[in-house]
């Protein structure tokens, strides 16, 4: 569909021509290639050192009891040395099937899961409104543009102490819930209108980058198009049906799928509208660094683990949306 | 092009109003009605996007701590004292000082190492492309539990917990593969016949890329730069745990500190949040079209 994507796919298997042996092989295509790779260099090296190598450490960790009782540390003068030990995969079995796993890990995932699939939901929906709202011809447009914006503009970690002013038991939502004589909920300490509440402000905050991006698609949408639909006699929905929804068909799948990793790993919203305070409206992430930083002793064997299996989730749930792109003849527009 | 009786329907009741109006229109203009309820929903969506900000801008001019729960209290009393406390009397610029630090650092190391291999991946095709672009992606959804339990342990290892440098590297793990990204995508909107050309005329790949396609990229750079430090500047997770002492603090931490559990300063947390917030929003202002245009360049091209 894009000339970038064509040419990322490269050549086709079958086009190949018979291959020389493998030492010749290295050889010709480091002679060929070896300004690319060393324009790749700085990425790789960096990558290398800053990524690939803790996670090779969190891996090792994973299978080790360390805790921060039993890891190397200086108190004052005293070095400590690390006393935990290899206890191979005891983390996982503990956490996918230990006698709490429901409450501490399976229950999360359903939360999270739910999580990100109604947050993905209302961000696209809510967006896919908004800009094509904005589409149209009207007044004011720029400046509707410039304030719907405005919650992606401030950063996350301010407005979400806004709204924890707003929420909190005597703050402006519940008074004016109450001025409506209607029930008023206690935002910040019940599971689940915590939940409730974390869906809402993470709404808030990513329907701006939707609706953005969404808008980009709408005006790159050929207008030539609407105007032959329309002479054959389409309607506004089946416009919608056959010209809108397929010119952004592109610009969809890749916010979708951003969304959800972005979604799937909101820190920032949960972390600072609760802090250690709501054990239950804690998504994976969030619940991961609890365990590794929010507790004493600090779990950071188990913590590792939650952070390699939410990282396993993620991977497979990529895999399987670019295949299923890929079956639609679709390409990930990234 | 079929739809079914229940689509036609629909369409039907809201195709209604559009048609009342006799006078024939042309294409694009709305009627009064559908133009009425469109602004109507789009001020309410306004005031949704506002309405929290500007509480937060009303809560920060109230003297007391417990304004939060009487708001008709502050109308009689509006001051700017809490400013003048917060720029006087907390860390509040030491606290710019380590944002600006840490932004700034995350920012030159992002954009100078990833460059390069956003030009690469967005004009060579070598072995092991696919393999990089995969890398790049999986990078970027790393979700931060994965990485910050082996990285306090090396940094501890190394002594750089609360120290800049420290929490700069920790920060290149997701802004480095992000502008990589983020290049390709604006590398690939400019023409390849300046690649082709340059080569003719006897530059090396490298000659191209720096003196050709680097200075045509600059509004690229720049989008790349302004999403890194708007990326540091916000971030939460690792700051919260890698910066030790508050007057080392980013601004994402130090809000933090006026809410403990004993004493919550709201309003002095309120005149900090937006003492930050508007130098952010105007930032973000300047360059919010370009960002959304590289990170769906792909897709918005068609």
């Amino acid at each position: 569909m894009t000339v970038v994507i064509d040419r990322a796919t490269g050549k086709r298997r079958g086009e190949r021509e018979p291959r020389p042996g493998p030492g010749r092989r290295l050889k010709n295509g480091f002679h060929k290639h070896w300004y690319a790779y060393a324009m790749i260099a700085p990425v790789a090296i960096v990558l290398g050192v800053l990524v690939l190598y803790p996670l090779a450490y969190g891996l090792y960790l994973t299978l080790t009891d360390a805790t921060s009782l039993n890891t190397a540390r200086t108190i004052g003068v005293n070095h400590i040395d690390a006393t935990y030990k290899f206890i191979g995969l005891d983390n996982y079995a503990d956490i996918l099937w230990g006698p709490t796993a429901y409450d501490r890990f399976w229950s999360h995932v359903l939360w999270t899961v739910f999580w990100t699939a109604a947050c993905v939901t209302l961000h696209y929906g809510i967006g896919l409104g908004l800009a094509l709202l904005l589409n149209q011809k009207l007044r004011g447009r720029t400046l509707y543009r410039m304030i719907l914006v405005l919650p992606w503009a401030v950063p996350t970690f301010v407005t979400v102490f806004g709204w924890r002013f707003m929420l909190a038991d005597g703050g402006i939502v519940n008074s004016g819930l109450d001025f409506l004589h209607l029930p008023t909920p206690s935002w910040l300490e019940d599971t689940s209108w915590q939940r409730f509440a974390a869906i809402m402000v993470n709404t808030w905050c990513g329907v701006p980058f939707m609706m953005v991006s969404l808008l980009g698609g709408l005006q790159s949408i050929d207008a030539s198009l609407y105007e032959a639909s329309e002479m054959d006699g389409a309607n506004a929905w089946q416009r919608f049906r056959h010209v809108t929804l397929p010119g952004l068909r592109s610009v969809s799948t890749t916010v979708v799928l951003l969304g959800v990793i972005w979604t799937f790993n909101q820190f920032a919203i949960i972390f600072l509208l609760f802090g250690n305070t709501a054990p239950d409206a804690q998504i994976l992430v969030t619940w991961a660094y609890q365990l590794g930083f929010g507790q004493q002793p600090r779990d950071y064997a188990q913590s590792a683990a939650y952070g390699i299996l939410l990282l396993s989730i993620l991977i497979v749930f990529t895999s399987f949306y670019r295949r299923w792109l890929n079956r639609n003849e679709q390409q990930l527009a990234i | 092009m079929s739809t079914t009786t229940v689509e036609t329907s629909t369409a039907d009741t809201e195709r209604r109003p559009a048609d009342a109006p006799r006078k024939a229109r042309r294409r694009g203009e709305n009627s009064r009605a559908t133009s009425l309820v469109s602004h109507a929903v789009l001020i309410g969506a306004s005031l949704t996007a506002l309405f929290p900000i500007a509480w937060l801008v009303f809560l920060s001019l109230g003297p007391d701590e417990d304004d939060y729960l009487h708001p008709g209290r502050i109308w009689g009393k509006m001051a700017l004292d809490n400013y003048a406390f917060v720029l006087q009397d907390t860390n509040f610029f030491h606290w710019l000082k380590s944002t600006l630090i840490v932004g700034l650092g995350t920012t030159l190391i992002g954009v100078v190492v990833a460059a390069s291999t956003g030009y690469a991946v967005s004009r060579m095709r070598f072995p092991g492309y696919r393999k990089l672009m995969w890398v790049l992606l999986v990078t970027q959804m790393f979700p931060i539990a994965v990485l910050i339990v082996p990285m306090y342990q090396i940094l501890s290892d190394l002594q750089l917990i609360d120290s800049y440098l420290g929490l700069i590297l920790v920060n290149c793990t997701t802004i480095v593969p992000y502008c990589a990204w983020l290049m390709k995508g604006y590398f690939d909107t400019i023409p390849f016949e300046i690649d082709e050309a340059g080569r003719v005329d006897g530059l090396t790949p490298f000659g191209t890329f720096a003196r050709l396609i680097l200075p045509l990229a600059k509004p690229g750079l720049a989008v790349a730069a302004f999403y890194s430090f708007l990326t540091a500047f916000g971030e939460v997770a690792f700051a919260s745990t890698f910066l030790l002492s508050d007057d080392k603090y980013t601004f994402s931490v130090g809000l933090q500190t006026f809410v403990s559990e004993h004493d919550a300063q709201r309003n002095l947390m309120a005149a900090t949040a937006v003492l930050i917030a508007i130098p952010a929003a105007l930032f973000f202002y300047l360059v919010q079209k370009n960002l959304v245009t590289g990170l769906t360049a792909g897709g918005t091209k068609g």
